[in-house]
């Protein structure tokens, strides 16, 4: 088959190494089916969610701040944002380390689990984190027991977001660490530099833009995170619900609270949707800044 | 600070034997670090991913054998799931149809605001599955932009199919492109090059070499979308009404059993998904390899 195609090829003429004419054209319809798939499947939904939430100035944005529960929902939201980034900031780091310079049996397993988030839908990380940690359970039994609220309570939203942020900070910064000389950190060793100091002289630095990249990401991934939180929180005005579980109530008419509608949830959506815009934007710049150095 | 940083070690007055021990030491020293921090590295993904993994699986089979069968014969069950697998053949199909396009347009053209582009195509992954249902809702709800015209021809889009698969493309778009896109750049535009001097036409060059040479990344990328369109529940819930029987997914039923108390059902179903996902999961990490291997 291939054979025959090369043989009626070589025949013709104007075979040359560009591609074949009305090239323009071609790279006009590809782009243009491009921008239009992008415009249509992102920038118009963008466009319509900062109309509405904007569109009469920051009066919706008053309305549904001062209804019942926002302000606690958004800082609550981006508490546990914060912790997350920092916690999985730091656990990501040491994850990456091990999996790039540690050798031990069963490694191929510990970085496919790291993966696992990935692939488990949010909801079922939040059933999982139930089944575990729930009062129903030996293990969430214990900790209830000894005082330690986890489902139905911050702990457990810190959990869920903890599982579902993770691998970004790892994946971050694992390809960069792979592409670290050793040689240098055996240099600083070698002109007597503790580990610690090592670590933080010689090799935070390099890796500081890809931490800090995944940490922006698992913070935005935080803030709209719905599925993993909304089993495990339990969703109590004042106490445990988070922005994304505030704005779906505020749509479904079937929960209570549905005071403010369309109007206040894209009010509050616009808020959360313009952070997140910051993020991917300021992460985007870490990365490039960071490929352009090397 | 720094001279403390940089300061020698202490020649040892008795010569070499005394620094093979001090050598010996470091490397203990050395194993015991890099223990520890295996260690809590372990632990740490034992107590979040493992062991929860673990536990929905000990509570979906210690439910019994007949609750499972009882959970599997219903008609409700079954309709969740062909949904969930119908939304996702959709999205994959036009996430990666029109990803690989996307990726090559990003990959080998130029034109001005190309980063813009590309910060566009990440979004989804940060905007909340939430607000993207709300996108949906100021769309095509009730006083959408669209509404008019397609109430006029009688086609129902929220509450129903449409809306359920737009929004699943939404969040899914962002995965096929940004894992070929990568890979085109490193590949470069040689073999085509050489296709084309062979006098190859361009769709020939397409599917013969430029799919083929970027095939590991795109199914990287498709199966990681799957995955996404599988879970996916914040968006679904918004735009579908969640109708039992009709616009009820696997995820939604998950939240129907867990909000009416029926937790073991709500629990065999999340084993099931979780099942689905582990095998995503294999393909993953196989694509994944594959692809490292593929830029050489």
């Amino acid at each position: 088959m291939a054979q025959v195609v090369i043989e009626n090829d070589v025949r013709r003429p104007e075979g040359r190494a560009r591609p074949p004419s009305g090239a323009a054209l071609r790279r006009w319809s590809l782009r243009g089916a491009a921008f239009v798939y992008l415009g249509l499947f992102i920038v118009l939904p963008v466009v319509a969610i900062l109309q509405h939430g904007f569109g009469d100035g920051l009066g919706n944005l008053r309305d549904a701040l001062d209804s019942f529960g926002a302000k606690a929902a958004i800082r609550l939201t981006l508490e546990m944002a914060a912790l997350t980034a920092i916690i999985n900031g730091i656990f990501g780091t040491l994850l990456a380390y091990v999996l790039v310079r540690i050798r031990f049996p069963g490694r191929d397993l510990l970085s496919t689990l790291v993966d696992l988030p990935f692939a488990v839908p949010t909801l079922v990380a939040g059933v999982m984190l139930v089944a575990l940690y729930g009062p129903n359970s030996t293990v969430g039994g214990w900790f209830e027991a000894h005082g330690i609220h986890i489902i139905f309570a911050p702990l457990g939203i810190l959990l869920a977001l903890l599982f579902v942020t993770l691998p970004l900070v790892v994946r971050s910064v694992q390809p960069v660490l792979l592409e670290l000389d050793p040689a240098e950190e055996e240099a600083a060793r070698v002109l007597g530099a503790g580990r610690w100091t090592t670590f933080r002289r010689v090799m935070f630095p390099a890796l500081r833009p890809a931490i800090a990249a995944g940490c922006l990401l698992a913070f935005a991934r935080s803030l709209g995170e719905f599925g993993a939180i909304v089993i495990v929180s339990g969703n109590r005005v004042n106490e445990t619900l988070t922005a994304p579980v505030f704005i779906s109530q505020l749509l479904l008419p079937t929960h209570y609270g549905s005071t403010g509608g369309p109007d206040a949830a894209a009010a509050v959506s616009a808020v959360l949707f313009g952070l997140a815009f910051v993020l991917v934007l300021a992460t985007e710049r870490l990365v490039s800044r960071d490929t352009e150095r090397s | 600070m720094s001279a403390r940083a940089i300061q020698r070690p202490q020649p040892s007055p008795t010569g070499d034997e005394d620094l093979t021990q001090l050598r010996n030491a470091d490397a203990r020293r050395g194993r015991l670090v890099r223990g520890v921090m295996l260690a809590v590295a372990l632990v740490y993904i034992s107590a979040l991913l493992v062991a929860p993994l673990a536990g929905v699986v000990l509570y979906a089979l210690r439910s019994g054998l007949g609750t499972i069968g009882r959970t599997f014969g219903q008609s409700d069950v079954h309709h969740a799931f062909l949904l969930t697998f119908m939304i996702m053949a959709i999205t994959v199909a036009v996430t990666t149809v029109f990803g690989v396009v996307v990726a090559l347009v990003l990959a080998r053209d130029r034109f001005p605001g190309k980063r813009f582009v590309s910060a566009l195509v990440d979004l989804p992954l940060a905007v909340s599955p939430v607000v993207v249902g709300l996108m949906a809702v100021l769309l095509f709800g009730r006083g959408g932009w669209f509404e008019p015209f397609f109430a006029a021809r009688g086609i129902q889009i929220m509450f129903a199919l449409p809306a359920m698969i737009l929004v699943t493309i939404f969040i899914s778009i962002p995965f096929v492109i940004r894992e070929v896109v990568p890979v085109l750049q490193e590949l470069g535009m040689e073999e085509e090059q050489a296709a084309w001097t062979l006098g190859a036409s361009r769709v020939q060059t397409f599917f013969r070499v430029t799919l083929r040479n970027i095939r590991w990344g795109l199914l990287y990328g498709i199966a990681l979308s799957a995955a996404r369109a599988i879970g996916e529940v914040g968006a679904v819930l918004i735009v579908s009404g969640a109708i039992t029987g009709r616009t009820e997914t696997a995820t939604l039923y998950i939240l129907r059993a867990f909000d009416q108390y029926q937790d073991q059902e709500g629990y065999i179903v999340a084993l099931t998904l979780a099942a689905f996902s582990i095998v995503l999961l294999v393909g993953i990490e196989t694509f994944k390899r594959r692809r490292t291997g593929e830029g050489d």
